[in-house]
């Protein structure tokens, strides 16, 4: 079944309107929490005044950080500043628009709201930072100023002044790779019950349910085994979902308190606000080579925005490091990196976390050198592509990619798209001087998947008396369909039929350990590991007496047989990833640009996708139109803005433009399959690789319909208006 | 999410509505459509103490007809209805074409042409058409029913006198005139950053939209036009004026850039 | 304030306040879960449901504004006695039309309505079709497959 297009089959209640999202649970007897939250980005609070909320119809309570007198929230990332302390409510100081000050809990939804709105709190305004670069100079009002500092965590590994000597060319500019929302439809979600037995029962709209777990034993002061956490089905996440925020952390404490189940579901607003957000580099870039097209020296200074807490975010200069040189073999490459606290709401992953940050760079760099050298974009590209037999290759920074075949992608690309029919078409529109002119942008990537952080994953299998196997999986799938692709690879190691395989996820009753999906490693870890647990249990089978699957028995036979003699077949496995995986690709962008307007069509999406042995194209197929679609969508029209004083002028869903279905056009998407040696399915994670890849295809593609105007770069998104200024400075 | 707590009143004929107009004053609001005041009121940008909900009024005030030389259209006729009416495509075929591109469909279908007038949203697009159209909104209220030009509709101050109900809108009928609705958005189903409505008719002239608080006639441009200038000359004029809103979606020098690339475009596709 | 109208066919009576969104309404009067809500700017599309037959924003339409209508949840959607998928439904299912499933509800109803008006979309008026439905984690790709898929080919000539 393995490489073969099959439907899913979790659709079925997605369709029929039977998901089961955290927010359709029945959870009788449940208060609504409803939270406060600042309008300010940067203030002391004097009070926080609650009585009259208290006294509406249908409260219950209503909860300040002088309630609630905790410790603070430990950070989500060790390596940051941990003199940047969070608490689980503002406590004396609110550090960005949107943080929540105080809780209501109401028996009904509308009373919360209600009575959140006649909560008021005194400020005392401090002055506001918004810009991260603004925030890392001297004299920027300090956030935390017991750190003393705005800097979260500074990545130094050098400047060698020497860098660009030999170089023939050198080109250097700035670049913004903005700061972007995320957007799941279903926004953050949970509820808390506490049991009679001292039990908790966490239900989450979550990318892992045990990272879940993790978090709120300690912060409730429970043993791991008195959390039960449950995922239901998620409606998206995107890297948001990783870890609980103080919000979703406190139900637990909320529910305790007041000795009832207490649930949460924000609205959008509070999404665009306090969710997170992604990206938010800003990345000084510099390549040099020399004339014929080879590039010797990459230098890429980052600083990033960590927003006003440091959440992921803050450490995922990291991976852009690790990816900076892209698929080139650069022989010298220099990357530092600051991450910066601002008066914004935290920074965290969002598809591709840190890696399509990467790409941007190094692919704008990669066209500016060619247009300094006056060479094809394609042409300088594939003189400095690390070649097929080079691999495992160790880049400049020492990454080591598993397999790749770069060549090729670049071939099926520009061979997919009829790039010198482009070109003709391009230079005869420039020649007749017409309104819309073509623009072809080219990008290559190559990403890091199953990454450092996140190596392990659980799995186990057993078969039932009945004859249906379970696999279950420390995975926690939102949208991948991991129901469907992990029972295919179940039911060819078994032989079993598809719809005798049932997968199990998302509840940490019945799944002991996980890390959860995320970072594109489901298959190759999770899958992994379901696969051995599949394999082990084939070889239990055919140790039994008689071997009585070679014999002709069925599955229930052997199941039975197994149970005689008081071995049931069941296997776990932790699967140990000892290394990352290196997806890679190709994609072409064709762009209308009407020069009077400003305004940017995409016209074509050419992608060329290797992400090893596909289980399932149709699945990895929609992964890449999604990944596409976001990067087409952070390269044409999404970016969060603040005005000065730190208030969120892209709040809603109205103001952010995320795409729709008539901006995008039919995408051409190609799946090449290097397998890789670090797994015996030869796969590698596809889930992030549209996102990392598209971007700046797209983006390259605008400044190509203007280069012969005189346009070098524009900023994403590129819009009407940017594009419009260029033309005219 | 949640609107602030209201009480709810349903007229059924456009006397009640009156009548609960005057019960209520300005504690009242009027619910046509509800895709202008339910999302404020979820927002809770407005309070409204009582809605009068003017749904049921479909009969009185939901028809489209020819009278003479106008196109009648009652306040309660949704986009939908203006968007696919062969009598309306056959009358003032600009009205049909913006009433099927703005918002999106299930927008479409609840929306209505007064419910728009009324909030006359500075980037709405019937408004600046109706202007374009030099439409005539009928209201009727305690004194009796008036016609409100466009150019008093969309002037300073709020055309609606307490306790008024916009019941029709009166355009001319403009078959076999040339015209063109020129509308530019950032992305699929967004607002127009600006739009510039034109049709070629004695009656009409040149709106624009999202270049004011109010749709605004091109007043230069149709003054050149009269005078002989060619489009491009005209067009030029139109991002004269008062400084045109900046926002998320544009600055004020890229919609004065837009109105005359846009009103060129729309003059040229009018025939002039 | 007493509404009565008809969901899925079958006839309901409810007491509500005013202020009730049908979308709320459906969901926690009526029991029906399926109609989701994805944002507070009726942006999004998610809460479609089908009033009388066609597509809107059931976030922007207050339950005592339907009195008397008949509203189709996705829940109405399969065919009754069967719970044979609907055409829409089947052809999304084939085209993997839905990953995460959130917007899917409002999407096929959208997609229903987007046919019954339309019974033979070119791919652009599909893509226009929905533009009141986002969906974040597609791209869109296989929606549209999808419709075009369940508009099928033309019939024969008359």
């Amino acid at each position: 079944m393995r490489g073969t297009r099959v439907t899913r089959r979790e659709d079925e209640r997605f369709l029929r309107g039977r998901g089961t999202y955290v927010e359709n649970l029945d959870l009788p007897g449940a208060l609504f929490a409803t939270f406060v939250r600042s309008d300010r980005a940067s203030a002391l609070i004097r009070s926080v005044e609650v009585d009259r909320a208290r006294r509406c119809p249908g409260v219950v309570d209503v909860v300040t950080a002088a309630d609630l007198a905790l410790a603070p929230f430990p950070p989500m990332l060790a390596l940051s500043n941990q003199a940047m302390v969070r608490h689980w409510l503002a406590a004396d100081r609110v550090r960005f628009a949107g943080e929540a000050v105080a809780v209501v809990l109401s028996e009904t939804r509308p009373a919360g709201v209600d009575a959140a709105a006649s909560v008021t709190v005194d400020y005392e305004p401090l002055p506001v930072v918004v810009d991260p670069e603004a925030a890392a100079a001297p004299g920027a009002p300090l956030l935390f100023p017991e750190a003393g500092t705005n800097v979260a965590l500074d990545l130094q590994f050098g400047r060698d002044e020497a860098l660009f000597d030999g170089c023939e060319v050198v080109v250097h500019r700035r670049m913004v790779n903005q700061r972007l929302a995320s957007c799941p439809l279903e926004g953050r979600s949970a509820a808390a019950a506490w049991g009679d037995d001292g039990r908790l029962t966490h239900w989450s709209s979550t990318q892992s349910a045990h990272a879940v777990r993790r978090r709120l034993a300690p912060l409730l002061g429970v043993a791991e085994a008195d959390v039960r956490v449950v995922a239901p089905d998620v409606g998206g996440a995107f890297g948001a979902k990783m870890d609980p925020t103080p919000e979703e952390a406190l139900l637990g404490l909320l529910a305790r308190r007041a000795g009832r189940p207490v649930r949460w579901t924000e609205t959008r607003t509070e999404s665009m606000l306090s969710l997170g957000h992604g990206r938010a580099q800003v990345q000084h870039v510099e390549i040099g080579g020399t004339r014929a097209g080879r590039v010797l020296a990459y230098r890429l200074t980052v600083v990033q925005d960590s927003g006003a807490y440091p959440a992921h975010a803050t450490g995922l200069p990291i991976l852009t490091r690790m990816m900076a040189s892209g698929v080139y073999d650069i022989a010298r490459v220099e990357f530092n990196s600051t991450s910066v606290v601002t008066n914004t709401a935290p920074t965290v992953a969002y598809r591709g976390a840190g890696r399509p940050e990467a790409t941007a760079a190094i692919e704008r760099a990669m066209d500016l050198f060619a247009a300094a050298v006056g060479r094809d974009p394609a042409e300088v590209r594939r003189t400095n592509l690390v070649p097929p037999g080079a691999f495992p290759y160790t880049n400049a920074v020492g990454t080591v990619y598993d397999s790749g075949d770069y060549a090729t992608a670049l071939d099926r690309v520009l061979d997919r798209a009829g790039y010198a029919h482009l070109r003709v078409e391009q230079a005869g529109r420039r020649a007749a001087g017409a309104t819309v002119l073509t623009g072809i942008g080219l990008s290559m990537y190559v990403e890091v998947t199953a990454g450092p952080s996140a190596p392990d994953e659980w799995g186990a299998v057993s078969v039932t008396t009945a004859g249906r196997a379970v696999a279950r999986t420390g995975s926690s799938p939102h949208g991948q369909g991991h129901e469907t692709g992990f029972a295919m690879l179940v039911a060819d190691v078994l032989g079993l039929p598809l719809d005798d395989v049932d997968v199990v996820f998302g509840d940490t009753d019945a799944i002991p350990t996980g890390t959860g999906t995320l970072g594109s490693r489901s298959l190759q870890t999770g899958g992994m590991a379901v696969h051995r647990a599949a394999a082990e249990v084939l070889a239990q089978a055919h140790r039994l007496p008689g071997d009585p699957l070679a014999a002709g028995a069925t599955w229930a036979d052997a199941a039975a047989a197994a149970e005689r003699h008081g071995r049931p077949l069941a296997a776990e496995v932790t699967y140990r990833g000892t290394v990352s995986t290196f997806p890679f690709g190709a994609h072409l962008a064709v762009v209308d640009v009407d020069v009077e307007t400003g305004h940017v069509a995409l016209r074509r999406l050419v992608a060329v996708d290797d992400a090893g042995r596909i289980v399932n194209p149709l699945l990895a197929e929609g992964q890449v139109h999604g990944g596409v679609a976001q990067g087409a969508g952070q390269a044409l029209w999404e970016e969060v803005r603040y005005d000065g004083d730190g208030r969120l002028l892209t709040d809603s869903l109205a103001h952010y433009a995320v795409p729709r279905a008539a901006d995008l056009p039919t995408f051409e998407s190609e799946l090449m399959e290097t397998p890789t040696p670090a797994n015996e399915l030869g796969a590698k994670g596809i889930g992030e690789s549209g996102a990392v890849g598209a971007p700046a295809a797209v983006q390259n593609a605008v400044v190509d319909a203007l280069a012969h105007l005189g346009v070098e770069h524009l900023d994403m998104p590129c819009t009407a208006e940017r594009v419009w200024r260029a033309l005219n400075r | 999410m949640i609107p602030a707590p209201f009480a709810y009143e349903r007229a059924r004929s456009v006397t009640e509505a009156l009548d609960l107009l005057a019960r209520y004053g300005d504690e009242a609001a009027i619910l046509a459509g509800g895709h202008s005041l339910l999302p404020a009121m979820k927002l809770r940008r407005t309070r409204p103490g009582v809605v009068v909900d003017i749904g049921p009024c479909g009969r009185e005030l939901g028809s489209v007809r020819v009278e003479g030389d106008e196109l009648v259209l009652g306040a309660l006729v949704t986009h939908h209805t203006a968007a696919t009416s062969a009598v309306v495509a056959a009358c003032a075929p600009i009205m049909a074409d913006a009433a099927g591109r703005l918002g999106d469909p299930q927008v479409r279908r609840r929306g209505t042409l007064g419910g728009s007038l009324v909030e006359a949203d500075p980037a709405a697009d019937l408004p600046g058409v109706a202007c374009a159209l030099g439409a005539a909104m009928v209201v009727r209220g305690p004194g009796g029913e008036r016609h409100i030009p466009a150019a008093r509709w969309f002037g300073a101050t709020a055309p609606l006198a307490p306790g008024e109900l916009l019941t029709e809108v009166r355009v001319p009928v403009v078959a076999g005139a040339g015209w063109s609705y020129q509308r530019f958005t950032r992305r699929a189903g967004g607002w127009p950053v600006v739009a510039v409505a034109a049709v070629a008719h004695p009656a009409c002239g040149v709106a624009l939209v999202h270049m004011s608080p109010r749709p605004i006639r091109a007043h230069g441009v149709e003054m050149a036009l009269a005078a002989g200038a060619t489009a491009a000359e005209a067009a030029r004029l139109a991002g004269e004026g008062p400084p045109p809103p900046g926002d998320l979606d544009a600055s004020p020098a890229f919609r004065r850039h837009l109105a005359t690339v846009l009103t060129r475009r729309a003059l040229e596709a009018a025939g002039w | 304030m007493k509404v009565a109208l008809g969901v899925n066919g079958h006839a309901r009576e409810d007491d509500v306040e005013p202020r009730l969104l049908l979308a709320h309404y459906l969901r926690d009067v009526a029991g029906l879960t399926g109609t989701n809500v994805g944002c507070d700017t009726s942006s999004c599309g998610a809460c479609t449901v089908l009033l009388d037959g066609r597509a809107v924003k059931s976030c922007t339409v207050l339950a005592v504004q339907v009195d008397g209508r008949q509203v189709t949840t996705i829940e109405g959607l399969a065919h009754g006695a069967s719970g044979d998928l609907h055409v829409v439904q089947e052809a999304f299912r084939r085209c993997h039309g839905l990953q995460c499933g959130f917007c899917t509800p409002g999407m096929v109803l959208a997609a229903v309505s987007l046919l019954a008006d339309c019974p033979q979309p070119t791919e652009a008026q599909v893509r226009a079709g929905l533009e009141g439905n986002l969906c974040r984690c597609t791209g869109y790709h296989n929606i549209v497959a999808a419709v075009l898929a369940a508009a099928g080919p033309p019939g024969p000539p008359p």
